[in-house]
This record gives C-alpha cells, sequence and structure tokens, in this order.
C-alpha cells in the first residue's frame, strides 16, 4: 500500500518533468518570458512552474493518503515537485555540454540562462530550480488537504491574481484604474500589490465558497434548492445588462483591438449557443460546425458586396436569408446521418464542413463565389442613415444575436422540445421508446444549431468585411466545441466562460496565439482531470409544486 | 372480455437464430398475465416486437384491433403501449420529475415556436405538465426525490420511477420486464402489491416478464413459458406449476419424470 503509493507519486514526478521538458522545448517558456506578471517574474516563469503547481496538486487530490495520512500529502507534492525540476533542469546541464538545437530549435544558451534564474554558477541555478519546483509542488499538494473553504479560495484567489497579473496591461488601462493601480507596476503586478490582491481575493473566494455551501446543505433539507428571489435575480439581470450595454461607450470606443476582440468572442458565444443546442442539449456531436457559419458568412457576402459578386442587397435583406439558409443546410445535412451515433456521426459531420470549404474555393464555383480570393467590398450594415462602421457600433449588433439566441435557447430547454432533447442525449433507444420522434427531434437540434452559426456568419461577414474559404477551417469547428466543453456541456454560462477563456484570452496575449492549439490541449486536459463538467457546469432544474392556478407553474 | 393484444405466427430472427418463432399470444383487456422462461428464451425479444424496437419476420401484432408490427416505436407508444426494462434505463442525469415529464411527451401537442413565444396554450400545457408530474411523483411515493438527478436515487425507487414514467405516457398496457430483478423479498412483495394497485388504479392491462418464480405464481392470471422462442405451454399458474413440459424446460429431462438431478437442484436454485 505504502510502497505502491511512493511509486506512483515517483511517477508523478516523472511525468511532470518531461512536461515540463516539453513546455520548455517548445520555446513557450522564452517567448512568453517578455511579459511580467509580478515583478520579475514573468509568464515565461509561470507557464513551466504552473506544471509543478498542477502536478502537484492533481497528485495530492488523488492521493490515497489525503483522509489516511493527511501528513504525508505535502510530502508527496514536495516529491512530484523536485523530480519534475531536476528533470528540467537536466536541459541546462546536458544542453551546455551538447549541442541540442540541431533537434530542438529552442535550445539556445539563453534558454538554460532562463532557466537557471540567471545565476552564474550551474550547481546554484540547478538548486534554485530543484527547490522551487519542490516548493511548488509541495504548497500546491497543501491545498487538497485543507478545509475546503481554504482550500477553493486559495486556489480561485491565486488564479485570478496571476490572471490579474498576466492581463495587467489591460487591468490598468481600464478596469478599476482607480482602485487598482498602485498595485501594478509599469507592467505586471508590484510584489506588495501581488500580495494584497491574493490575500483579498482568497477571501473573497473562499467567502463565496462558503457561503454556496451554506446554501447547498439548508436546500437539500427543504428541497427548495437555491432559488433566488425574483427580486434578487431581477436586480442581478438589470445590473448585467446595463454594464452590457455600457461597455462600449465606457470602455470600448477607446480601445479598437480589445473592442474587435470582445466581438470576436461575443460572435463565437453566439456560435457556441448554436453547437450547445446540438451537442449538449441533444448530444449530436457535430464537428463540421463551420458549414454553418460559412454559409451565413457567403450569404452575407454574395447578396450585399458592391464589387463584381455581389448583388448589392442591404444587409438586412441579406440576413434573414443567410440564417435561413444556414438552417436549411443543417437540415439537409442531419437527414443523411439520422441513423448515425456517436463517432460517426463526428465523422461525417467533419467531412460536410470540409466539403463547404472546399467548394467554395473550387474553380468551378470561383464565377459565383470567388473562389480562394473570396468575397470582398462587403458594406457595413446600415440603420437608416447610420453606418454601423465602428467596431463599437457592431457589438450593439452582435449582443443583440446573443440576446435573441440565448432567448431561445432558454425557451427551448425549457419545452417539450428541450426535454425530448435531454432524453435523446441521455439514451435514444428508450427515447423513442418513450415516444419522441427521432428525426423532427434530431433535425429541429441540427436546424436550430445551424440556424445560429448562420446568424454568426452573417455578421461575421459584415464585420470583417471580406470572406475567404480559407477562414472557415476545422479549427473554427473545434474551437466552438473545446469552448462548450472547457465552459461545461450543455450549460450557457457555460458558453459564455469558455469563449471568455479559449477565444478572449490567447486573442489578448498576442505571443500565446503561437501555441494556441498546445494551450486548448492543455486546457482540454486538465479540465477533464481536474473539472470534468466544466467551469459554469449545468444545474439541475428545479421545479416547485405548483401553487393552484396562482401563478405561472413553469420554472 | 375481448383481448387487448393479439399475437399471431411472430417469428422474429436474427441470422440463423430463431429468437421467437410461431408465437401465437393474446392478453385480456385488464388482466395480469405473465411471460416466463429460461435464460434466452425469447421474452424480451418478444416485448421488443410488441413495442416496435424489433420488426418480426412474420406474424401480427394487434393492438386494440390494430395492425402495429412495423410501426415506430414512437409511435406504438402513442397509441397507448409503455415499458419498463430489465436493467434500468432512466434518462441518468436528468431529474426524477423531469423524467416523468418526458414521459409524457406522447400526450403533448404543442410545438417549438410555442415554446419561444410562450403562447397562453403553452404556458397551460406547461402547467399541467408540471401538475401531472407531481401527482405521478406522489403516487409513487417519489416526491422527495423529485429534483435529484435520476442515478442518484436508491435501487427500488429507480425502479418505481421508471413505472412512473411509463404511466406518463398514459399506456393502457404496460410491459415490465423483470420489475423485481435484484430486490429482497420484503421489496418483492411490495412491488407485487404495487403491481396489483396499478393495474387497478390506472385501469390497466399488466404484462411481466419475470424470473421470480414465487412473483409470478402469485400475481399472474396467465402464464405463458417460451423456451427457445416457442410457446410450450400457457394458463394458470396452478396448471403451469404442473405442467411437465415446464418443469423439463425449467430443471432438465429427468426432473419431469420425478427423479431430482444436481443439475436439477442447480438450476432451481
Amino acid at each position: 500500500m505504502q510502497a505502491t503509493t511512493w511509486r506512483s507519486t515517483i511517477k508523478a514526478g516523472l511525468l511532470t518533468g518531461v512536461i515540463a521538458l516539453y513546455v520548455a522545448l517548445t520555446g513557450m517558456v522564452l517567448s512568453l518570458s517578455k511579459r511580467p506578471v509580478v515583478d520579475k517574474l514573468s509568464l515565461g516563469h509561470v507557464v513551466y512552474m504552473l506544471v509543478f503547481v498542477v502536478m502537484g496538486y492533481l497528485t495530492a487530490r488523488r492521493s490515497s493518503w489525503r483522509t489516511t495520512r493527511p501528513a504525508l500529502v505535502p510530502v508527496q507534492g514536495l516529491v512530484v515537485g523536485g523530480i519534475g525540476a531536476a528533470l528540467l533542469a537536466l536541459l541546462p546541464v546536458f544542453g551546455q555540454q551538447v549541442d541540442l538545437s540541431w533537434i530542438f530549435v529552442t535550445t539556445k544558451p539563453n534558454l538554460y540562462k532562463f532557466l537557471l534564474f540567471n545565476q552564474e554558477s550551474m550547481a546554484v541555478g540547478v538548486a534554485y530550480l530543484v527547490l522551487t519546483g519542490a516548493a511548488l509542488g509541495g504548497i500546491a499538494a497543501l491545498l487538497p488537504i485543507l478545509p475546503e473553504v481554504l482550500h477553493q479560495g486559495l486556489l480561485y484567489g491565486a488564479g485570478f491574481t496571476l490572471l490579474l497579473g498576466v492581463l495587467s496591461d489591460l487591468a490598468q488601462r481600464t478596469v478599476l484604474k482607480v482602485v487598482l493601480k498602485p498595485l501594478f507596476a509599469y507592467k505586471g503586478l508590484k510584489p506588495s500589490g501581488a500580495l494584497i490582491l491574493f490575500v483579498v481575493l482568497s477571501v473573497l473566494f473562499g467567502l463565496r465558497h462558503w457561503w454556496l455551501q451554506r446554501q447547498r446543505e439548508r436546500s437539500t433539507m427543504e428541497v427548495i434548492l437555491g432559488e433566488r428571489p425574483a427580486w434578487a435575480r431581477g436586480v442581478q439581470q438589470g445590473l448585467l445588462l446595463g454594464f452590457l450595454l455600457i461597455l462600449p461607450v465606457w470602455l470600448l470606443n477607446k480601445d479598437a483591438y480589445l473592442n474587435s476582440v470582445v466581438n470576436l468572442v461575443n460572435l463565437y458565444i453566439i456560435m457556441g449557443l448554436g453547437l450547445n443546442i446540438v451537442v449538449g442539449f441533444a448530444g449530436l456531436l457535430d464537428l463540421g460546425y463551420v458549414a454553418f457559419f460559412a454559409i451565413g458568412a457567403y450569404t452575407v457576402a454574395l447578396m450585399t458586396s458592391t464589387g463584381d459578386l455581389g448583388h448589392g442587397y442591404t444587409f438586412w435583406q441579406a440576413l434573414p436569408l443567410a440564417v435561413i439558409l444556414a438552417l436549411v443546410a443543417g437540415v439537409v445535412l442531419g437527414i443523411p446521418v439520422l441513423r448515425m451515433r456517436g463517432d460517426y456521426l463526428a465523422i461525417v459531420t467533419l467531412g460536410f464542413g470540409e466539403i463547404i470549404r472546399i467548394l467554395a474555393n473550387s474553380d468551378w464555383l470561383k464565377p459565383f463565389m470567388g473562389g480562394a480570393l473570396g468575397v470582398l467590398d462587403i458594406p457595413k450594415p446600415a440603420l437608416g442613415n447610420l453606418v454601423l462602421k465602428e467596431e463599437y457600433q457592431l457589438y450593439y449588433l452582435i449582443l443583440a444575436g446573443i440576446f435573441i439566441t440565448w432567448f431561445i435557447a432558454t425557451r427551448l430547454y425549457h419545452s417539450r422540445v428541450g426535454r425530448a432533447w435531454q432524453a435523446l442525449r441521455e439514451d435514444e433507444d428508450v427515447a423513442e421508446a418513450m415516444g419522441i420522434h427521432l428525426v423532427t427531434t434530431k433535425l429541429l437540434a441540427f436546424g436550430f444549431g445551424a440556424a445560429f452559426s448562420g446568424l454568426s456568419g452573417a455578421i461575421f461577414a459584415a464585420k470583417v468585411g471580406s470572406v475567404y474559404p480559407h477562414t472557415f477551417n476545422l479549427i473554427i469547428s473545434i474551437n466552438v466545441l473545446s469552448l462548450i466543453i472547457v465552459g461545461g456541456i450543455g450549460s450557457l454560462p457555460g458558453v459564455v466562460v469558455g469563449a471568455l477563456a479559449l477565444v478572449g484570452l490567447p486573442e489578448l496575449l498576442r505571443e500565446f496565439s503561437e501555441y494556441r492549439m498546445l494551450f486548448y490541449g492543455i486546457a482540454l486536459i486538465t479540465m477533464m482531470l481536474v473539472k470534468p463538467e466544466g467551469f459554469w457546469p449545468k444545474k439541475l432544474n428545479v421545479y416547485s409544486r405548483p401553487q393552484d392556478d396562482t401563478g405561472p407553474a413553469t420554472p | 372480455m375481448a383481448p387487448i393484444l393479439v399475437a399471431r405466427h411472430v417469428t422474429k430472427r436474427f441470422g440463423g437464430l430463431v429468437a421467437v418463432n410461431d408465437l401465437d399470444f393474446e392478453i385480456e383487456e385488464h388482466a395480469i398475465a405473465s411471460v416466463i422462461g429460461p435464460n434466452g428464451a425469447g421474452k424480451t425479444t418478444f416485448f421488443n416486437c410488441i413495442t416496435g424496437f424489433y420488426v418480426p419476420e412474420e406474424g401480427t401484432i394487434t393492438f386494440e384491433g390494430k395492425e402495429i408490427q412495423g410501426l415506430r416505436p414512437d409511435k406504438i407508444t402513442s397509441m397507448g403501449i409503455a415499458r419498463t426494462y430489465q436493467n434500468i434505463r432512466l434518462f441518468a442525469k436528468m431529474s426524477a420529475i423531469e423524467n416523468v415529464m418526458v414521459g409524457m411527451h406522447p400526450r403533448l401537442s404543442l410545438h417549438w415556436w410555442d415554446a419561444v413565444v410562450h403562447t397562453p396554450a403553452f404556458v397551460r400545457q406547461e402547467r399541467r405538465v408540471l401538475r401531472r408530474a407531481w401527482e405521478l411523483l406522489d403516487y409513487i411515493g417519489l416526491a422527495d426525490w423529485a429534483n435529484h438527478q435520476a442515478n442518484s436515487l436508491p435501487y427500488g425507487a429507480q425502479r418505481r420511477l421508471e413505472i412512473a414514467r411509463a404511466l406518463a405516457s398514459e399506456p393502457k398496457l404496460l410491459l415490465l420486464d423483470e420489475p423485481t430483478a435484484g430486490m429482497n423479498p420484503q421489496e418483492t412483495a411490495e412491488m407485487i402489491e404495487f403491481i396489483r394497485k396499478l393495474r387497478d388504479d390506472w385501469d390497466l392491462t399488466i404484462l411481466l416478464i419475470e424470473h421470480d418464480m414465487k412473483v409470478v405464481m402469485t400475481i399472474s392470471e396467465k402464464i405463458t413459458v417460451l423456451d427457445f422462442g416457442t410457446k410450450i405451454a400457457e394458463g394458470k399458474p396452478e396448471d403451469i406449476q404442473r405442467n411437465p413440459r415446464v418443469i423439463e424446460a425449467y430443471l432438465g429431462r429427468g426432473a419431469a419424470s420425478g427423479l431430482p438431478t444436481a443439475q436439477a437442484a442447480d438450476s432451481a436454485a
């Protein structure tokens, strides 16, 4: 028992080392080292140190000693971090003897120097590295054996402090300029600022967790699961709406880049809400989702463009047609795959996505769709005389799209169709035996998903002003699917969180773009290991007993 | 009373295997009948033929005078046949009450646009759905579990929830596939009472597949015995108990002639 636990600890340590080496060899560590997070600690440091932290934390969470011998758990973390760091230290030690750069282009002396904390003596550098690794692993391993409130508080506190440090320019320029300014240096947080933020955030998140826990305990006794009073929800929604409406005036119109990132995130949210119906509600794995985005975009492009290929309609005339065409395409794709499930479905839909892109790119359709050169000169939408040409004006258009899709998705979810989708996701055979017509139910899901995607694509075309076939590649489908998974499958707020984390963050951290796919992979794997239900998991609906006929009984 | 379900010459093959062979079967309205037989006798296959999950190669199945073989499962459910499963198949990640609400699906008529617009008819219907779901949960005594995820319910509760989900579709004929599987004697006794009560309260016809001989003999008004897909006996419980072919099928050759063997004792246990 004891021996096996130690053995698995050492294995975890070796794995940590391999991951850390991998991160270092991709060149990520160096290229991110130019962005300071806290004082001299750069994002490059943070990235490889996070490997020790995460692995130490995971080891502790899965440790069989968590309940029986808690005192040994941090030691496990220490060992994991230490071994990992020692393996990483092998890189500079060997690298300075043997030239590895003909295999790994990133193995340059400045990487070694960076890993050894710029120490002159190698021995001191290696010692620093190993001690840091061990310390980080040990500290991270402490978390799971602490009381839940402390555990969650510190975890989120540390996470958000780092996030604020990374996004320091954004945080300083905008969000709570006055309050936060003293905490930041020119770039990154001041050490004292980091400490203050960490403490404050930890306390806040700890309190939040404590409150939620209490709520949950209470609710199981009373079977009224955390229903907030209507006025509280009203106030909350009002505040959120107000925030969303003044966001451009307050902030975005001063920063075109940030604004375009926000708009992109919002377009992804619309797509995510659509795919969430297909994948999250109905459980149909669709990998060709970009096809409908492309159809929406090309419809608007071809109808409105003022160039040779265009037909001179207005955006508002093209928009409904774009949505309808996407919807029809969704249904048409749905028909041949009605009998397919799971991986078969995924492969066929993936093929469909590629077909649309290749058709758009083909010489055959070039006279109508422009081939690889795409469609240019797409005018911006206009409201009467007001042309929505600025990003912050388009923001409102996209926001309206989110509201509409969100509204429809919620309404559908709480209806006969929504319940049929969920039943379909849980068990297709039983769903059919419960009287659910599989054909209509599936086609409705495909149709709505595609229509939302088409809407997003239509606005995208107008926003960007030109469309090219190569924009609509598989990566977009994968992005949307990933953001749904990271946010929490089936959860609408999860789509927002997922889009912010997987689309917004990498756009704001330009250095990251090279490692974007790596980042996705890491995010997905970590998510599956630590929080498989997603950042903002779907909650079970709560149905209370109808009180006679006085009020609406629907939830 | 007239038979509610009539099967004539039903044959279902899987490749070379004849799972159900030329089966004639009928069940009277308001009766409780059982289909029994050793493992692999074709009982569940026969259920699947009735519910439309399988299409029999030959023969006809008539429900309330209408032929139903070859119809889609959802169609058959809307006509008034509902079932439960041998190994519980609830919608695991939905709550108990949502499972019941899904069961009502064939009795609801409004479309997605009603849901989006919240037409008065939709609001009325949803209110009815909710009230009815609570009633059903009250009836099976699971109201306290209404908002819990279905797979978090205790085993016995899951069995009852499956029955409630089936009842929600307002069936006339209820098929129960081994409703007492995995239950202790006391739970089994309760289930027997519950099945009787079900029949009387909801004016149902109930057809069971059951392995537990005690249950079958206590509850059934008619028993049909299958062996290798063929009907080998049919009749009242006391006749079946004495039928030499049934004893042979269950206990092996030799048992029928009153010479218990070691093998017979095993399979009897």
